[in-house]
């Protein structure tokens, strides 16, 4: 189609015309107020705030639910439009309550802005208001519904964007209300926090940020969000240098204008009272605060002694620059054993990077999904696939668990671990022409057999979308966190960043063994850990993302460096300076660094990406009743968020208290267990003793049983066989 | 020769002392303006911007909303307020501290407050004594507004008619 030229306030303007006059005033720079149009959303025209002139029209028309038509002549500000302006204003303030000063949405409310610019003065409004009941939305959005406008904002996005259709209009003319479907309250959707952004009065508000600060106290720093390998922008807003909420910024390769639960909340559990303020080291037996040069001082001692013995663990969410000078360090003392692989299960192989950016998956035409809970390990990619399989296109789903995904799945092949490898065997997608997208998933990468399913994806199509856990697995091979060969070797010295051995790893029991043999542990952690206390003879209170600066990989291969935004608290510090301050205490070269952009720089013009020859012998599953499916829960990737008290309190409301056995009700009566009975799940010697929960969607001889938890931590194999038994 | 003259005689009568005198004498027997403070004071306007006192409810709940529209308007930076939730929901201060050194006393927060919480009374005469008595905290402004409620009301009462 060709363009053509209409006219806004007097300006020419050239465009296309499948366009809305509101579109193209927002392309040329002028305003037109508007309540109910958001540029991602569909058109519902209900507010009609943004009224506005039109040559020969002989009323005002909506601009967003107008189309541009050639020679239209639009007048935003004329006398016409302003009364039209001014009049819906007066009607939207009849009902709305007059509460701006206990608001939480004061001072950043649009509402409050365009009744400054746009209404009267003064009110002569004496009538009653309305007033409507309020819902427990769970305990992530506060609720006020007097103050709703009725933009509708919140239902369209719960349809359209993240599929879960929770909100609707109940009520008619004066009386319609927003409100929960049959009342069940609680917001299911793992995005369900970027309503709070897109309602433009204060009807819902952020739950944990609720009268804790106000717009104009808050100062704006960008950051990268570090709870999945998107890197989600950012927005931290602190207040005295403390961080007081976090909102999306725009990318429009990544996350758009949304932001997940995960990445909107976490920030939550900054300040859980388990954060460490001060070095601190083990003194016959009994933990001493010190300072930092007496607990650096003794961690060089430690490192120097343990030599070739050293092995270093990080979690794959710290910074590439981390990753990259706690390798260069261990490397530098003639040691070999660094990784940040630490649910992974199968070492034969290196997790290939992605091939696949979002943009380009959006645009797919078969998605297949490898062992991937997309929807609650990256939500904001599972808006991608939603946005695919809206467009048309087909959704396979190779999954240990019929998932109850927020799209469409055209077919889906379901098997348990120990049965996953030979049922994908079985599969091709025969579809000449179209393009294929493979996205693999956690449950794919951390499976005993991994090396056979990304061989077999691979086949399936040479675009892989491979969605690692942790924020930085991507900068963490770039960096150099892999260990050149893998041996059996005890090692005498360990060095922890920012793990939590009973949690953080696939097999928690074996790593503790190994840290209680060792003759030195040093940790690096963010908060306090029992196991870690147990064990370490010194930990170091490092700085999460908020305070430090550093870069992330994520899985489209894009290296998004950022600054720190809040003050350190206590006497924590950035852990790509407590590693610089160890090479140099301990004389090794090239640790003089004086910005993480020096180092990130260095690993840039290396690049030394460790390439492990897959050899080694293949886990083969012995014969088995039932396999383990050890996913991650949704908010318990990472410390921070399993310290963010909201969110954990909505992962036991939607998933129920946790950890539980989740098995298949069939295969629980062959076994005699009813629901809610408690059984033992053993594997190997290892045995746990859990609450049994039915669950159709699982396969019959699959059982589910999460990771990241105390109450499974015992358990050493995520995906391995287990034997379930009464108890 | 005549001048001189009347320079001896005055001289002489000690006349300009008594003219002198004379104007001690009739301040003498004068109307006093000096005021025997602190027995006496000067009488102040209702509109008087002395210390600062957060105001109740009659129900003895307190007003303040914490809003922060005080702090927001405060030229001299002297207001901190941190807020959250009370365990019944409302939106309540948890610290709200005004720093006498800093006040400019403008009457600024008392104009910003949607609940008349924040009020400027009449009373001036107040001193510290140590470092830190000059930051008057939330109990302690609670602590004046209830003692000179009575007069705040009556004040307000009086100046409603020209706000």
């Amino acid at each position: 189609m060709s363009d053509i030229e209409i006219e806004i306030d007097g300006k020419k303007l050239l465009t296309q015309p499948d366009k809305m006059v509101i579109q193209v005033a927002d392309e040329a720079g002028i305003y037109i107020p508007r309540f109910c149009y958001h540029k991602h959303l569909s058109i519902a025209a209900n507010c009609r705030m943004c009224l506005v002139e039109v040559e020969k029209s002989p009323k005002t028309l909506p601009a967003c639910a107008t189309p541009v038509m050639a020679g239209m002549k639009v007048f935003t500000r004329s006398p016409k439009a302003l009364a039209a302006q001014r009049a819906v204003m007066e009607f939207l303030l009849i009902n709305h309550p007059l509460d701006c000063p206990i608001c939480d949405q004061g001072g950043e409310c649009e509402l409050q802005d365009l009744s400054l610019g746009y209404g009267r003065a003064d009110s002569y409004y004496v009538e009653g208001k309305r007033s409507v009941k309020d819902e427990n939305l769970g305990p992530l959005v506060a609720t006020e519904m007097t103050r709703c406008i009725q933009c509708s904002r919140c239902i369209r996005f719960g349809q359209e964007i993240a599929g879960r259709p929770e909100l609707g209009f109940a009520g008619r003319g004066e009386h319609s209300e927003v409100r929960s479907y049959l009342e069940k309250s609680m917001l299911h959707s793992e995005v369900s926090g970027n309503i709070i952004d897109l309602c433009p009065v204060g009807a819902l508000t952020s739950k944990p940020f609720r009268f804790t600060a106000r717009a104009w106290e808050l100062q704006q720093y960008p950051s990268i969000a570090p709870h999945d390998c998107l890197g989600s922008h950012l927005n931290i807003h602190t207040r005295e240098g403390r961080v007081m909420r976090v909102v999306p910024r725009e990318n429009n390769n990544i996350n758009q204008v949304w932001l997940s639960d995960r990445d909107r909340f976490a920030y939550e559990g900054l300040y859980h009272s388990d954060r460490l303020t001060k070095p601190l080291v083990k003194k016959q037996g009994r933990w001493q605060e010190t300072d930092w040069q007496t607990a650096l001082n003794a961690a060089a001692v430690g490192l120097k002694k343990a030599g070739e013995g050293l092995a270093a663990l990080s979690h794959p969410s710290a910074t590439l620059e981390e990753f990259y000078l706690l390798q260069k360090l261990t490397r530098a003392l003639g040691a070999s054993f660094v990784d940040h692989r630490l649910r992974q299960s199968d070492f034969t192989f290196v997790v290939p990077a992605s091939s696949l950016t979002l943009d380009e998956l959006e645009k797919s035409d078969v998605i297949v999904l490898i062992g991937s809970n997309i929807q609650k390990e990256q939500p904001l990619a599972a808006l991608r696939v939603r946005k695919a399989a809206l467009k048309g296109a087909q959704v396979i789903s190779i999954n240990m668990q019929d998932y109850d995904f927020n799209f469409k799945v055209t077919s889906k092949i379901i098997a348990a671990p120990h049965r996953f490898v030979s049922e994908l065997e079985k599969f091709n997608v025969n579809e000449p022409g179209k393009k294929v997208a493979v996205v693999l998933g956690a449950l794919s990468i951390n499976h005993p057999e991994a090396r056979n399913i990304f061989k077999l994806a691979e086949k399936i199509s040479d675009s892989l979308l491979v969605l690692t856990e942790g924020a930085n697995a991507r900068g963490a091979h770039l960096a150099g966190m892999l260990p050149s060969a893998i041996d059996e070797r005890e090692r005498t010295a360990y060095v922890l960043l920012n793990v939590e051995p009973d949690l953080d790893c696939g097999n928690p029991q074996g790593l503790i063994q190994r840290l209680e043999k060792a003759d030195c542990v040093i940790a690096l952690s963010i908060f306090k850990n029992d196991i870690v206390s147990e064990h370490a003879d010194v930990i170091f209170p490092i700085a999460p993302f908020t305070e430090t600066s550093g870069t992330f990989v994520n899985t489209q291969n894009e290296w998004q460096t950022f600054k720190g935004a809040a003050s350190p608290y206590g006497e924590s510090r950035p852990a790509w300076k407590v590693l610089r301050v160890l090479g140099n205490l301990l004389h090794l070269e090239g640790f003089d660094y004086t910005t993480s952009e020096e180092v990130r720089d260095e690993v840039k013009s290396k690049k030394t990406e460790i390439t492990l020859a897959s050899n080694g012998a293949s886990f083969t599953y012995p014969k088995t009743n039932f396999s383990r499916i050890g996913e991650l829960p949704i908010y318990a990737t990472d410390s921070i968020t399993r310290r963010a008290k909201a969110l954990t309190d909505t992962q036991t409301l939607i998933e129920g208290e946790l950890p539980v056995i989740r098995m298949h009700p069939k295969a629980a009566s062959a076994l005699g267990i009813k629901e809610n009975n408690e059984a033992y799940a053993k594997q190997d010697q290892a045995k746990v003793r859990l609450p049994v929960r039915f669950d159709e969607s699982l396969p019959l001889d699959a059982v589910w049983i999460p990771a990241a938890m105390r109450g499974t931590s015992g358990l050493p194999n995520l995906f391995g066989p287990i034997e379930i038994e009464k108890a | 020769m005549k001048k001189r003259l009347l320079q001896y005689i005055k001289s002489f009568t000690l006349w300009e002392l008594l003219g002198g005198l004379m104007v001690t004498g009739k301040y003498f027997f004068k109307r006093k303006v000096t005021l025997q403070y602190p027995d006496e004071k000067t009488p102040n306007s209702p509109r008087n911007r002395g210390i600062h006192a957060l105001r109740r409810y009659p129900n003895g709940e307190e007003r303040c909303i914490a809003c922060k529209l005080c702090e927001a308007v405060c030229p001299a930076l002297a207001i901190k307020i941190d807020a959250e939730p009370r365990l019944d929901g409302s939106r309540r201060t948890t610290l709200y501290d005004i720093d006498l050194f800093k006040c400019v006393y403008c009457g600024f927060c008392e104009e910003a407050c949607p609940v008349d919480a924040i009020v400027l009374t009449r009373f001036q005469d107040y001193h510290v004594e140590n470092r830190g008595e000059n930051i008057l905290t939330k109990d302690k402004l609670l602590a004046i507004g209830d003692r000179y409620e009575k007069d705040i009301a009556s004040d307000r009462a009086e100046d409603a008619k020209y706000r």
